[in-house]
């Protein structure tokens, strides 16, 4: 990891004096770097967001931003970028005047924020919008203006709560796209929050996850899909066939494990497993393969419960090593496709499969 | 083919025309519902509200009382001039009047007479037991009754008082009067009093308005902050006030304020006030305007309160993170998006403080009434309902003319008091 740049150190934040929203957060950011705060809501997230923003103190730990601490540093002093869930454009305002704010509090000279605001403009394409009233633009507009409002003073770190909550998929998709090309060309810290984990895979560096007031795991997306921490992440992250069973052998690199109907499964041992111990397996339905020519170290029959159509692929759920829930993704038009209450022939390569400690 | 495809055309039209009347009718029939609902409270409103009023508003430009009881001298006035003498025709048309009006007829004109020419009240009425008696040539009876009769100034003032309609009353709300060539000049100093009151009706309007600003605005933010219990309490602690009558309400001022009151006895027992010097506090203008600002300022805080209510913090979140002190943070966003309820809530108040009468009459000193004391007191105590009506008319005007001014420069769209 290059520069450190953000640094939560044993971080922990309570608002009723009886429990922890965030307990024990210990998080590094480099410089520059895309981070995303991914968890389902109550996890802590935005609360670790918002204290990074200054609107939250932290009842214990320290946190540090370009080296200086700044726990007690007011907002207004943070130099801090922030998007909102519902963009916060201020209604009584013009858009030039929403985008000249953050400059005339920085008494900026008049030549210079009528400069900025345009060159601002221009970098999300509304150079025409100026003039208008938050409150007639559609949501995407009134997104982008948000996102140069945050970006105009020129932070080294914007921050953004859920921001694209609000749009419908496919502007969403379009303004995901449009954030991290931003990120790229400015060079700029973002720190972002979302519960859409599709969201937090296509726009992050690396993706931290948040459940119950704790960081499950922090790491860039593939590693975050490929290789999970634990079943929550697992879970979180993506689909994923959850085969519960025990470990009855364990070498360097591979492990055995025997399901609830005793067939045993090759997979790779996540950390912190033992002999004997009660274990869940990951594997992702799109890894399941029903070719003929199965070459995998695990091969199984199933019975196929169901087949769920959905366009550009099919669904079967069926049965197999004592689970009944097991989900299979398999391509349109790829063959011959199986019947419910047929049994078939199903297998997956040791590498995809991922046995890891229950919590 | 052909044939068929106009037959279906021919028929969507008839379809058409068919469905647009349906629909109307439709329309029609619900909206006639509308007003069936509304129809009883218009007429409540109608008989009991606009109708009184507009009758009283007439009353002050109305002047019938003197050309309905001496028809005959209207006539002969309207072609008589002021450069001439009075003639012979002129007495003899007064005469017949006198003769053939019943005696209370000529007391209403003679009081309506004497606001042309004092004096002419007894005159008149004097004139009146004489002539009633006397038989023509009527001049040297009525110069008899009383010499002034004789000159000009005094025919002039009964033409000036014939016309049906009167600026007289109007003018006098505002200080203003007619002289006998009928310009527009100013009464003298000592009559001059509607004015002032109309100025210092405003003043004390605009005191209370502002103090309820700077007194409620605070507390309508705390309200707005605050959650659960303490909410309540505040809430049922604003609107308190609206649960004793508005005169317990006021003599309790009086307690609290006179000279050996609780205020007072408390500065003097800290030992911050000279026992032999109490504070003035009542009856006079600063009980005015403690007593009206404490009445009138939940029409103050509520409206403020449920606009703050309506404003996001995020808002606030927002201004800070990009760089505004708290300082800013208020009065670019904050002030800015509760500003709709402060302009109402002032609007309200100022409207409100314009019309009102017993609370200045019980803690006020003879100088701060205002002009509905003074509508009452022409009611009520002098039965003029001209003057009564043209101090109502003046304060109706200025409630409009300020209204709009309202209106144009705020809007009165983006008014909210809920």
């Amino acid at each position: 990891m290059t520069e450190r740049f953000i640094a939560f150190e044993g971080v922990r934040k309570s608002y009723d004096g009886k429990s922890y929203v965030v307990r024990g957060l210990d998080l590094d950011v480099a410089r520059g770097e895309f981070l995303t705060l991914l968890g389902p809501s109550g996890s802590g997230k935005t609360t670790t967001l918002m204290m990074l923003a200054g609107f939250e103190t932290p009842t214990h730990g320290s946190i540090t931003l370009g080296g200086g601490r700044i726990e007690r540093v007011p907002p207004h002093r943070r130099n801090i970028g922030v998007v909102f869930q519902n963009y916060a454009l201020f209604p009584h305002m013009t858009v030039g005047e929403n985008l000249a704010f953050p400059l005339k509090m920085r008494r900026m000279s008049k030549a210079d924020v009528t400069q900025c605001v345009r060159h601002a403009l221009d970098m999300v394409r509304m150079s025409s919008f100026e003039g208008r009233r938050p409150n007639q633009l559609s949501g995407g507009q009134q997104q982008r203006i948000a996102l140069a409002r945050a970006l105009v003073f020129e932070p080294q770190l914007v921050l953004m709560d859920e921001p694209l909550g609000a749009l419908d998929k496919q502007l969403r998709e379009h303004m995901q796209l449009e954030i991290k090309h931003l990120h790229n060309r400015l060079g700029i810290n973002v720190v972002y929050v979302t519960h859409d984990q599709s969201e937090a895979l296509t726009m992050s560096d690396r993706v931290g996850v948040f459940n119950d007031g704790t960081l499950q795991q922090i790491a860039s997306p593939h590693d975050l899909y490929e290789a999970p921490a634990n079943p929550f992440v697992a879970t979180f992250i993506g689909e994923n066939n959850a085969i519960a069973g025990e470990v009855v052998e364990l070498s360097n690199g591979t492990c055995r494990i025997k399901a609830s109907d005793g067939s045993l499964i090759s997979a790779i041992p996540g950390g912190g497993l033992k002999i004997g111990a009660r274990t869940t397996l990951v594997l992702r339905p799109e890894r399941i393969s029903l070719a003929e020519d199965l070459a995998g170290a695990n091969r199984f029959t199933a019975h196929v419960n169901e087949l769920i159509y959905h366009g550009d692929h099919m669904r079967l759920r069926v049965t197999v090593c004592g689970c009944d829930d097991v989900r299979i993704k398999i391509p349109a038009g790829a063959g011959r496709t199986p019947q419910p209450g047929a049994h078939i022939d199903i297998g997956w390569a040791r590498e995809d499969c991922r046995a890891l400690a229950q919590s | 083919m052909a044939i068929t495809l106009s037959d279906e055309v021919v028929r969507n039209a008839i379809d058409t025309a068919a469905l647009t009347r349906r629909l109307r009718g439709l329309r029609r029939r619900s909206r006639i519902k509308a007003l069936l609902l509304v129809a009883p409270l218009m007429l409540f409103l109608l008989s009991v509200f606009v109708l009184p009023i507009g009758l009283l508003l007439t009353r002050s430009v109305d002047n019938s009382d003197v050309s309905l009881a001496l028809p005959n001298t209207a006539t002969a006035l309207s072609s008589w001039s002021s450069e001439h003498a009075p003639d012979e025709p002129l007495f003899a048309a007064l005469a017949a009047d006198l003769k053939a009006s019943s005696r209370e007829r000529v007391a209403e004109a003679a009081k309506r007479l004497n606001n042309y020419e004092s004096g002419i009240r007894s005159s008149l009425l004097k004139t009146a037991r004489t002539i009633r008696k006397a038989e023509a040539p009527y001049q040297p009876a009525f110069v008899e009754a009383d010499p002034r009769w004789a000159t000009p100034e005094r025919w002039a003032a009964l033409k000036q008082a014939m016309p049906r309609l009167t600026d007289f009353y109007l003018l006098a709300a505002l200080d203003l009067q007619r002289d006998e060539m009928g310009r527009i000049t100013g009464v003298a100093p000592e009559n001059a009093v509607h004015l002032d009151v109309l100025i210092r009706t405003f003043v004390v309007s605009i005191s209370v308005t502002l103090s309820c600003v700077l007194l409620g605005y605070p507390l309508a933010a705390l309200m707005a902050r605050s959650t659960g219990w303490v909410a309540n309490t505040l809430l049922i602690l604003v609107l308190l006030p609206f649960w004793t009558s508005l005169l317990v309400r006021t003599s309790a001022w009086v307690v609290l304020l006179q000279s050996r009151g609780i205020v007072n006895s408390a500065l003097i027992w800290l030992g911050l006030l000279d026992p032999t010097q109490p504070l003035e506090l009542i009856y006079n203008r600063a009980g005015v305007l403690i007593a009206m600002t404490h009445i009138l300022l939940p029409f103050m805080v509520l409206p403020i309160y449920s606009v703050m209510k309506t404003i996001p913090p995020v808002y606030m979140r927002a201004a800070s993170s990009l760089g505004a002190p708290p300082s800013s943070v208020f009065w670019r966003v904050y002030l800015p998006m509760s500003m709709p309820g402060v302009s109402a809530g002032g609007l309200l108040v100022f409207i409100l403080a314009l019309g009102y009468y017993i609370t200045p009459a019980l803690v006020g000193g003879p100088r701060d009434q205002m002009v509905s004391y003074f509508i009452a007191y022409y009611a009520n105590q002098v039965t003029n309902w001209g003057m009564a009506a043209a101090l109502s008319a003046i304060l109706l005007v200025a409630v409009l003319v300020l209204y709009a001014l309202y209106n144009r420069l705020i809007g009165i769209d983006r008014l909210r008091i809920g």
